[in-house]
């Protein structure tokens, strides 16, 4: 009994010591070597929604391009050029003719057919203002044989192809006609594509991990990769996005090569990486991001022009980009409402908000315009990094001025969900938000979601009712040359400063960090895959 | 026994349909809408309220709820609004990351803490007892993510011994596994650890004093046969309570440590539901939590009578 009895520290001894040891004998083992041939990936957001004509989202988009192909795509110089079709436009400007190029097959093994992207070109105009905008234009799309699709308009429109070639929100991805198929409103069943990767459906983990395959059967075009156009091909058997949560995490794992890209590092943990001789650090997407304030002009104070010019003027970029970026490596101030380094960009109209602003002359208007002190909510998301800092520094900037701010902070979705409300502040409305472009989404007036003034029914959120910026908008459609194009756009901008339609606050970019296994990343408004190289 | 148990189980219906009941109603009242959250920014009003449609938010909240109700009692949990996933297929694709780390985590903090409390104990108000009393009170003041972090600079980045993140399946082999699982684990057993090494102490020493203990060290028994036999056994049971309520903790969500070390868990599943206001999922996860609280009270109470046969149901 004894014996019984002494044996049991010994057991518990003996189990902690079986613990310790296999740590021991773990610890001459290292991470599992990743596939050469396989891309791990960390994006800057997990996949959740495989349709990427029902959201906006980036990362949808992203993933859209993996598994999803485009009749046209978007080069560096932002002109249209063939991708899956070469297309031909009459004299007249009303018929374009699209033919599909030799040997594109679906996931499944069937051919693509015209037939399939006519339902496609459909489904996607029915969820993108530019392709609304493109069908209120249209007379006729058909597919004239299995190759062939035709589209007749009701009169010129010089922006047909950038429609369906533009990079964001939502491209014009084809799908065979039965996903196609799919109600608008609602996702697609299958991931099914014609695009140069595979989406492997039983390794799919919402919000995980996302893996892609190469597609053996994909013809990639004979031209050198350019942004978006060209030859998309595809070195390596497997990409895999994970998603972590944790920056330090993915960062960690980038270090120790559990993982070979990162899309988005935040800027204020890049010097961790420096001086690894292991990391690139560099932007692909050289274009970045706008961030913006929008005001509400439903409800007082902003209902009033002037009031909503004293709070232009209290703003200044390089306080909030300082906020929300902090490295001026990866901001700049920008006045351009359609961002800058795009051929519309311009600084018309836009006074001194690139500068120090000008909160003098904001409390003036203020006093001018009788402000009676009524708070202005803010609505400040605290659960995103991207849009939580600018609301913060907008609120001291607008205080500065003389506004009686209300700094409301809430997450994302309930932000969302708010800014949705036409109701007064008072009743779970709102008078200003702040949120973040793509530049790809803001570049032209036609694809620049705040630049629509039709009031309550149409415009973004916040409302503008504003007939002469419809009749500007209407001028720039019926431009015909770009120099008049870019006219249109400036006498837009300019008027739009005028009315305060939104307030740009800078562009900045965001860096991707990756191994140097890696090579021929392309440089994009979306991160792409293909053209990548991985060595051991 | 079985009377019992049928009772408890009997008892636990009501529990589960006042959660259920207040989950619903409670998420109806949070601002957010999944509607938006799918279409994104630039959805219009009209096409906001096609996908509400599409999706069952604009019937009234009485006949989503009565549709919810009716699903369930056909055992299913619904469909993610934003992915389009079986809440079943995304709890089970969450659920062994969680308890692996949950059982692993347990393990280690019992190995660790219940001989530090018995020593504490035995060597009360000695340097032994203030050492354990102070790594307890560390235990409990650290927040996990900083152990986290130090651990993966010691053990990942410096030493090379683990990696610095993810989870391997137990199928895919004990070595893969505990590779990936064992510094979370003691990540989160510094808390655990402190917790039972503390109520370990209390408990023994409350029975060190009792006559039975005097009486074994009369018969002679090596102090080791006392401690762990006759002291250790009777001061069970609130151990045992503290061990109960640490795995229920452990298995409704961790978030913080598995995002640090990125393990796939129900935590993190829980917290990207609600911040996409994915109604079904939050549903489901908090009807699955309650189950498994319910569950484990039930089995530490009856552990209570194999531990102290005086107990009985």
């Amino acid at each position: 009994m004894h014996a019984d009895v002494d044996a049991r520290p010994r057991r518990w001894l003996k189990g902690a010591s079986l613990l310790f040891l296999s740590a021991l004998a773990l610890s001459g083992m290292s991470d599992r070597p990743a596939q050469a041939q396989t891309v791990t990936a960390v994006m800057h957001s997990g996949v959740r929604i495989l349709d990427p004509i029902i959201t906006t989202a980036h990362i949808s988009r992203n993933h859209g391009y993996m598994v999803f192909d485009t009749l046209l795509a978007m080069d560096s110089k932002y002109r249209p050029q063939p991708q899956m079709a070469e297309y031909k436009v009459s004299e007249d400007g009303l018929t374009y003719t699209f033919t599909l190029r030799d040997g594109l097959l679906w996931h499944d093994g069937t051919p693509v057919t015209a037939e399939d992207c006519v339902v496609s070109l459909k489904r996607w105009a029915a969820r993108d203002a530019g392709g609304q905008m493109l069908m209120d234009r249209t007379e006729s799309l058909a597919a004239a044989d299995a190759r062939t699709i035709t589209l007749k308009l009701k009169e010129p429109f010089a922006y047909t192809l950038d429609m369906i070639a533009k990079p964001s929100a939502v491209p014009a991805f084809m799908m065979p006609k039965r996903i196609a198929s799919t109600a608008p409103t609602e996702a697609i069943p299958e991931q099914i594509g014609s695009g140069p990767f595979r989406f492997v459906a039983g390794e799919f983990q919402p919000g995980v991990k996302v893996v892609y395959e190469k597609f053996k059967e994909y013809k990639p075009r004979s031209e050198p990769v350019d942004w978006l156009a060209g030859g998309k091909v595809v070195n390596v058997d497997r990409v895999e996005w994970v998603t972590m949560p944790d920056a330090q995490t993915a960062i960690n794992a980038l270090m120790s090569g559990e993982i070979d890209y990162m899309e988005q590092p935040p800027v204020d943990l890049l010097p961790i990486m420096e001086g690894n001789e292991d990391i690139t650090v560099d932007i692909f997407n050289e274009l970045g991001y706008q961030t913006m304030g929008r005001m509400n002009f439903l409800h007082p104070p902003f209902n009033n022009p002037t009031i909503r010019r004293a709070a232009l003027l209290a703003m200044n970029q390089e306080d909030v980009l300082q906020a929300l970026v902090g490295n001026p490596e990866y901001y700049s101030a920008c006045a351009s409402m359609y961002g800058c380094g795009v051929p519309l960009a311009s600084d018309s109209g836009a006074g001194p908000i690139t500068k120090k602003g000008d909160p003098k002359e904001a409390q003036r208007l203020l006093k001018e315009a009788g402000y009676d002190g009524t708070p202005i909510v803010l609505m400040q998301p605290t659960d995103v990094t991207s849009v939580s800092p600018q609301p913060v520094v907008a609120a001291q900037l607008l205080r500065k001025a003389g506004f009686n701010v209300d700094l409301q902070p809430m997450d994302w979705q309930t932000l969302v969900g708010r800014r949705a409300s036409q109701n007064p502040p008072s009743q779970g409305g709102w008078n200003m938000f702040f949120t973040n472009w793509v530049i790809p989404e803001v570049w032209t007036p036609l694809v620049n979601p705040m630049l629509n003034g039709r009031g309550p029914k149409g415009a973004w959120f916040g409302w503008p009712d504003d007939p002469k910026l419809e009749q500007l908008r209407n001028a720039f459609v019926q431009a015909k040359t770009p120099e008049a194009q870019k006219e249109a756009a400036v006498a837009i901008q300019t008027h739009a400063y005028e009315t305060v339609n939104y307030i740009p606050l800078g562009q900045y970019t965001s860096p991707a960090a990756w191994r140097k296994s890696l090579t021929g990343i392309v440089k994009a408004p979306v991160p792409i895959f293909w053209n990548v190289k991985k060595s051991k | 026994m079985p009377g019992y148990l049928l009772r408890r189980i009997l008892a636990a219906i009501p529990v589960m349909v006042v959660v259920a009941v207040f989950v619903f109603l409670l998420l109806r009242l949070t601002p957010g809408d999944p509607a938006a959250v799918l279409a994104g920014d630039m959805a219009t009003p009209e096409q906001l309220a096609r996908i509400r449609a599409s999706l069952g938010l604009d019937k009234p909240v009485i006949v989503q709820f009565v549709s919810w109700i009716g699903q369930l009692l056909r055992g299913d949990l619904g469909t993610s609004l934003i992915s389009q996933t079986p809440v079943t297929t995304l709890i089970a694709q969450r659920i062994e990351p969680t308890i692996s780390l949950a059982l692993l985590t347990l393990l280690l903090s019992i190995l660790i803490a219940v001989p530090l409390g018995v020593l504490a104990a035995w060597r009360h108000g000695g340097i032994t007892d203030k050492a354990v009393m102070s790594f307890s009170v560390l235990g409990f003041s650290v927040p996990v993510f900083v152990i986290g972090y130090i651990l993966i600079q010691i053990f990942a980045i410096d030493l090379k011994w683990f990696p610095v993140q993810g989870f391997r399946s137990i199928s895919d082999g004990i070595g893969p596994f505990l590779q990936r699982a064992t510094l979370p684990s003691l990540a989160l057993a510094s808390i655990y650890v402190a917790l039972i090494a503390r109520m370990t102490r209390a408990s023994m020493l409350e029975v060190l004093g009792e006559d039975y203990v005097r009486t074994a060290r009369a018969k002679g028994l090596r102090e080791t046969a006392v401690l762990f036999r006759h002291a250790l056994r009777n001061a069970a049971v609130p151990i045992m309570t503290v061990i109960g309520t640490g795995f229920a903790l452990l298995i409704s969500g961790v978030v913080v440590t598995e995002s640090v070390f990125n393990v796939p868990g129900i935590g993190r599943l829980t917290v990207d539901a609600i911040l996409a206001r994915d109604y079904p999922v939050i549903q489901g996860l908090i009807l699955l939590t309650s189950a498994l609280y319910v569950l484990i009270n039930l089995v530490i109470d009856l552990s209570y009578s194999l531990l102290d046969p005086r107990i009985r149901y």
